[in-house]
């Protein structure tokens, strides 16, 4: 499932669950048509409710980063798990968007 | 080596299976008390394996995959996903990082680059037009016994 919340020029898209190539289709429906009608300069995406993510996550981080690129805007990637950050990094793509892993940028502990 | 325990499971390329096959392969594996980690490495593995069967072995029609799993009785986990589709010609090109034949649908081309760093052994078969198969192995270390 996937929260989009638009605001002023940044679009935070919380997504919750599991990412694979049978759910990435309509996340990046969904985001891509506000995307296109918003045009922000900063997509923002939070995985705080990711519980798992295959290379289809690659793809779809990619495809976005390509077009924010194209709109002359950036993308950071909230919140990730260990096991996702290794799919990650593994692709290279945390040179390209900044990636935080769970518990950064945050002041205390939670668990 | 000996087989401690085994399925077989088979299912139409629906890509709702995606995470059906990922579901069934860590509950049977959950007999090896892997943690959390290694669990979380074969679903990965799994289902970039069983995508590529769903996405490249059948492009325009459903087909079946069959899993087969076994449990050997040196704690190793041994997945392996076959299809009846359409088979990859140049089976070390496929497994290029970054080589996909579906750029347009956003595939990062990692499937194999995946299954080759969360997994201990990846072996892949393939004959164009009969389909494909991958096998792979991950041994599950003992826990409790080191700590």
């Amino acid at each position: 499932m996937i929260t989009l919340t638009n605001e002023k020029e940044k679009l935070t898209a919380a997504i919750t669950g599991e990412i694979d190539h049978h759910s990435a289709r309509s996340i990046r429906e969904e985001i891509d048509a506000n995307l296109k009608r918003s045009l922000p300069k900063e997509l923002v995406f939070d995985f705080s409710g990711v519980t798992f993510m295959d290379s289809s996550g690659i793809g779809l981080l990619m495809g976005r980063y390509k077009l924010l690129c194209s709109m002359g805007g950036k993308i950071v990637v909230r919140q990730v798990r260990p096991q996702i950050a290794r799919v990650l990094k593994l692709s290279g793509m945390n040179k390209l968007i900044r990636i935080e892993e769970e518990g950064e940028e945050e002041n205390e502990d939670s668990e | 080596m000996k087989i401690q325990n085994e399925v077989k499971i088979s299912f139409p390329s629906r890509s709702s299976n995606e995470g059906f096959a990922r579901l069934a392969v860590s509950s049977f594996f959950t007999q090896l008390d892997p943690t959390v980690d290694e669990i979380a490495d074969i679903k990965t593995a799994v289902s970039e394996a069983v995508t590529n069967a769903i996405v490249h072995g059948y492009p325009d029609r459903l087909g079946t995959v069959q899993l087969h799993l076994k449990i050997l009785e040196d704690r190793t986990a041994y997945i392996k996903i076959r299809d009846n589709g359409c088979g990859i010609p140049d089976v070390p090109k496929a497994m290029e990082p970054l080589y996909t034949t579906a750029p347009d649908e956003d595939r990062a081309g990692l499937g194999f680059s995946v299954m080759e760093s969360f997994m201990d052994k990846l072996k892949v078969l393939s004959r164009p037009g009969k389909g494909t198969t991958v096998i792979l192995q991950k041994k599950i270390g003992e826990r409790g016994k080191n700590g």
